[in-house]
């Protein structure tokens, strides 16, 4: 049997080359001002530096966990960029990029992260839902919301769009698939947006999906892009011509960022274990923000003057997320039974109030529960 | 005796049932290269190959019921969930395949599968990653649940498990890996349905499974030192659940407490408690408590997760308690 199912491989959907240099694409219009392309280097480097804070953090004991998007700086801002204020993005765990974009405090972030509160925003202040842990059920989450929006009549060209990120990894669960057909046979305004960062914790890309990721959309009916994943300026075009797509009621669109994951999987994870140095520095030379201070440079849109300033501001920021992290204060064990139920329920009402004489019943324990 | 952990003690027990039978292979996220999250099949992918340790995406309901199949057609599947709480991805092909393809096949096919997976929090692992739903398995006929908390029945257990026709859901707790224990050299089979009593006392029965049955022999060692005998029975089976060993032990002691690791409401404690009114009513001096995780989601800070968690400290005034009750002076 022939491999003819499977199309070609597609050249990448790619506005500026590794090299730095703009390349238009007839297709996807952008035009990089010189404003917005010098704010677009900032957030990548301000994400970046906050990322490696919080793996510092998480090596000194001061965060339980931590998902670096080392590597993924500019599928996320590049995406997240293109969101109009009334969209709403439900992420997994690692999209830290979007959260900088969506207004979500670093601080915020990282009380999740240290587990000092279960929620950490407030979703509709930012558009922005709660990260989902388990792999992938997110994406029905968006659907479901986006179907809302339908519901609701909210379509147009001012109308609202949904988008929904989640790893090569998430592709391989039911509920993604079962999203994807869900959100095809009901026109849902929904962009899947799926980093495809080549590694599911050790297992390669080539041992999860035979074919390439984007090409499932059009088994489903939709239509799937793949966009070169480390050039924002792509990242940002495709995504916002998939929203209006979404926003103007024809549907949703897959589009597969193709990057790549720096760092491990989680704090947890030691990536030297399955795959080799050599593939990592070839990566290296694709990084996000390398190619765009290129780009600034070899246009002459930005000078060492820019470039100190954006760096001493990502050492500020650095030093505040250590500082606000620090200084998160720890919950007390009563808050257990807090956020059980919204409504009232007897049962944990007497097991609260059990466990409350329980912890009094220790030496100097006045005060200890609240 | 060698003295091994209870992670060795199951690497070595499938490495050992892999060389004796060459129908048995292993199915599951990150346990080839990665060697498992937990490294229970660490070098098993280098000394088996491929086709023996198999690495699959992240698709439970897919590799267990791939599983599921290799199984109704002779073969031994062992299939690793990372944890518990992801074979609820998987429950339509454990609940309503696995459990009941050899009934209504008509007895014609049985599925001689083994489920491996750890529950358990302590970890910080937070509210979706740190379950004990074992009860939603023990639930079900057609199933068999085994819970062992010692190197040497986890061996004992895999070993039957693994040997066994029906599907076995192998209950791990992510507390137990690390802990060790003496295992004999020689092959034990151990029986699927049975308890055991593994410290014997007088004054009360306590009665745990995985790692609750190893906090409850701690407890009873503490107790011994205030005087207090404390009988302990370790479950190992969830279904079959081996009632007549607790029965008996309640018939000598007069009261029981059971130490669960799961929710209070509607917990595998509240068979228990059931059981014992069941079979030894005229002999219960006190109500049968039970003393298990409060019944939140479980934190992921630390202090908060100690907090909702069943402790020894937990369990041992729920002791004093019952056994003032009946009358004596603790505590």
């Amino acid at each position: 049997m022939s491999d003819s199912t499977v199309r070609e491989e597609p050249e990448l959907i790619q506005l500026l080359t590794p090299d730095g240099e703009y390349v238009p694409h007839p297709d996807y219009p952008f035009e990089p001002a010189t404003a917005q392309v010098r704010d677009l280097y900032r957030d990548l480097v301000l994400v970046r530096r906050l990322d490696a804070e919080a793996v510092a953090l998480q090596r000194q004991g001061e965060l339980g966990l931590w998902a670096s998007l080392l590597g993924q700086e500019a599928a996320q801002i590049g995406s997240a960029r293109a969101l109009e204020p009334q969209d709403m993005a439900f992420p997994s765990y690692r999209e830290h990029g979007v959260a900088w974009c969506r207004g979500v405090r670093p601080r915020d972030l990282l009380a999740m992260f240290r587990g000092v509160t279960n929620g950490g925003w407030d979703p509709y202040e930012h558009n922005f839902h709660l990260y989902t842990i388990v792999i992938g059920s997110q994406t029905l989450h968006a659907t479901g919301y986006a179907m809302g929006v339908q519901r609701d009549g909210a379509l147009g060209e001012d109308g609202t769009a949904v988008i929904t990120y989640f790893g090569d990894g998430a592709t391989s669960q039911g509920d993604t698939n079962e999203a994807f057909n869900y959100a095809a046979v009901n026109n849902a305004p929904v962009v899947f947006f799926c980093q495809n960062n080549q590694w599911a914790i050790s297992e390669p890309n080539d041992r999860q999906s035979k074919a390439p990721i984007y090409q499932r959309a059009a088994g489903f009916g939709f239509p799937g892009i793949r966009v070169d994943g480390n050039d924002v300026f792509a990242c940002l075009a495709v995504t916002r011509k998939a929203l209006q797509h979404a926003r103007e009621g024809q549907g949703p669109t897959l589009i597969e960022a193709f990057t790549y994951r720096m760092g491990a999987h989680t704090t947890s994870d030691d990536p030297t274990r399955y795959r080799t140095s050599a593939e990592i520095e070839e990566w290296r030379r694709k990084d996000p923000i390398a190619r765009l201070r290129a780009y600034l440079v070899r246009e002459g849109k930005a000078d060492d003057g820019f470039f100190d300033a954006v760096e001493a501001e990502a050492e500020k920021l650095g030093e505040q997320v250590r500082a606000e992290c620090r200084a998160l204060p720890d919950p007390a064990p009563l808050d257990i039974f807090r956020e059980v139920y919204a409504e009232p329920h007897r049962e944990l009402d007497r097991q609260r109030a059990e466990f409350a004489d329980y912890l009094a019943s220790f030496e100097g324990a006045e005060g200890a529960a609240r | 005796m060698p003295v091994i952990t209870y992670r060795q003690a199951l690497r070595d027990t499938l490495r050992a049932e892999m060389h004796r039978d060459e129908n048995v292979f292993l199915m599951g996220e990150e346990i080839g290269v990665f060697e498992g999250s937990y490294k229970i099949t660490e070098g098993l992918l280098k000394e088996f190959g491929e086709r023996r340790v198999r690495d699959t995406p992240i698709a439970e309901e897919g590799f267990v019921g791939a599983a599921v199949g290799a199984a109704m057609l002779g073969l031994r599947p062992v299939v690793e969930i990372m944890t518990i709480n992801f074979s609820l991805l998987a429950l339509d092909q454990i609940v309503n395949h696995a459990a009941k393809i050899y009934g209504m096949f008509g007895g014609q096919n049985s599925v001689p599968m083994v489920i491996r997976t750890p529950g358990g929090g302590g970890q910080q692992l937070g509210a979706t990653h740190s379950q004990n739903v074992e009860l939603y398995y023990a639930f079900v006929p057609g199933l068999k649940v085994v819970a062992p908390s010692t190197p040497a029945d986890a061996a004992a257990l895999l070993r039957a498990a693994i040997r066994d026709d029906d599907p076995v859901l192998f209950l791990e707790n992510l507390g137990l890996y690390n802990t060790k224990g003496e295992v004999p050299d020689e092959e034990v089979v151990g029986e699927i349905g049975r308890a055991a009593v593994v410290r014997e006392g007088t004054d009360i029965t306590l009665v745990g499974y995985s790692r609750m049955a190893m906090i409850a022999t701690q407890v009873a060692d503490r107790l011994a030192e205030e005087g207090i005998s404390v009988e302990v029975v370790d479950l190992r089976s969830l279904r079959p659940l081996d009632r007549e060993t607790i029965v008996n032990s309640v018939k000598k002691t007069g009261c029981a407490v059971v130490a669960e690791d799961d929710w209070l409401t509607y917990g595998i404690g509240a068979e228990i408690a059931a059981s014992i009114q069941e079979g030894a009513f005229d002999y219960l001096d006190a109500p049968v408590r039970r003393v298990a995780m409060a019944e939140v989601p479980l934190p992921y800070a630390k202090p908060l997760e100690n907090a909702a968690l069943p402790s020894a400290e937990s369990v041992t005034t729920v002791i004093y308690e019952t056994l003032r009750a009946v009358g004596r002076r603790v505590g």
